[in-house]
């Protein structure tokens, strides 16, 4: 009977559960355009405010915002090398920026607060589509990246060291993608999950240092998201000799 | 309740993969072209801008510097000439002072000798008159007793 009852009130947490939003015949998690469109309207308010008026001695925000495109360039210059860093700067920063805000937008804004007939409002990276959809993309990019810049000599990447390495490669192919979106999910859920649950056994105090420890695995979770992208990007342009 | 729902493949469920995905993909790869002209474009362009600026000024002040010391080297090098250049004039000063120097001594000590000789030759010869004289009159004298001895006797 305890059981029953525990099973249930886990249940409130709302794990798996979506606002559906059906267009035609597609059906769509409404939570996750939600609360993206949310916090990604606030990162492009702060960032056009934050671009507004640049001027050579950075003040206030503009500041802030050369010290994320720093950080971004040295992060692609050091992964994909100099020669085309520059070409997929844009979409490593957009991954690292959309993940990061998604995350912690998940872990600081109280959506809880917010009631949906089903479903209930998160970071948009704990749902799997997202993260999948992610993932996607960096196959596709790192695929194009090699075929437009090495054209079909791209392939000799799969047989590089010796032609024995083929079928570990071609399974890359696929592990890339599924451990990307997979990491990035589970770390978000799984935190939402345990601050969820530790809010619900003990209200008070105890969960705040999860809250904290959450903040951090996003944060570190974005950064591995676009190192890693910037990784493979970077190995599909590499040069063997 | 919850078992079903965890891995619910019919309704819902953590794994419920559905038209979310390409909707989402789409939106991020219109985020990522956003973002490029709304912040990676401008951003780059001043902080390059700057970057730019700030290695074409340490590259002009090297430059400069480079400049500086080649000046520095030059100057060094002409004071080190005039300085050379002074000291041989004064050595050169120098030896021909010396040179005059001993010119006028020997000059002198010939002089002095000279003199001295004269003296030396004027002061023998009186001496030998006076002896002669001397002994002169030492004759007379002696010729002198010796004829008032003779006459005596």
């Amino acid at each position: 009977m305890f059981f029953n009852s525990w099973l249930t009130n886990f249940a409130a947490l709302e794990v798996g559960q979506h606002l559906y939003w059906q267009i035609g015949n597609i059906r769509l998690h409404g939570q996750v355009f939600l609360t993206s469109w949310i916090l990604l309207g606030a990162l492009l308010v702060f960032i056009s405010l934050g671009t507004k008026k640049m001027e050579n001695d950075p003040k206030g925000l503009q500041n802030l915002l050369e010290f994320l495109w720093d950080y971004i360039r040295d992060l692609a210059r050091t992964q994909i090398g100099e020669k085309v860093y520059r070409d997929w700067m844009p979409f490593i920063g957009t991954l690292f920026l959309f993940v990061f805000v998604s995350n912690w937008g998940g872990a600081l804004i109280p959506w809880r607060l917010i009631k949906l007939p089903s479903g209930e409002l998160g970071a948009p990276t704990a749902d799997i589509n997202t993260t999948i959809a992610l993932a996607l993309l960096v196959s596709l990019s790192y695929f194009y990246a090699g075929l437009s810049n090495k054209g079909w000599r791209y392939f000799e990447y799969y047989v590089h060291p010796t032609p024995i390495m083929l079928p570990f490669k071609i399974l890359e192919d696929f592990t890339k993608p599924l451990s990307l979106s997979f990491r990035l999910f589970g770390n978000i859920l799984a935190d939402e999950l345990v601050v969820g649950v530790l809010v619900f056994l003990v209200p008070l105090i105890l969960p705040i240092p999860v809250m904290f420890l959450g903040l951090f695995t996003s944060a570190i979770q974005a950064l591995i998201f676009a190192t890693l992208a910037a990784y493979y990007i970077g190995e599909a342009v590499e040069e063997h000799h | 309740m919850l078992a079903f729902n965890f891995f619910g493949a019919t309704e819902g469920g953590l794994f419920d993969i559905n038209a979310t995905l390409p909707l989402m993909a789409i939106q991020v790869v219109a985020l990522t072209y956003i973002l490029n002209s709304l912040f990676f474009k401008p951003v780059g362009n001043v902080v390059e801008k700057r970057e730019k600026f700030v290695s074409n000024n340490i590259i002009e002040a090297k430059n400069k510097l480079s400049e500086v010391k080649k000046l520095e080297a030059d100057l060094l090098t002409q004071l080190q000439s005039a300085r050379t250049e002074a000291q041989k004039i004064v050595s050169e000063a120098e030896d021909e002072s010396d040179k005059l120097y001993k010119e006028a001594l020997e000059l002198a000590n010939n002089e002095a000798n000279a003199s001295k000789e004269k003296a030396r030759l004027e002061i023998e010869s009186q001496t030998s008159a006076a002896r002669d004289q001397l002994s002169k009159q030492a004759d007379d004298l002696s010729e002198l007793i010796v004829n008032r001895l003779i006459l005596e006797k």
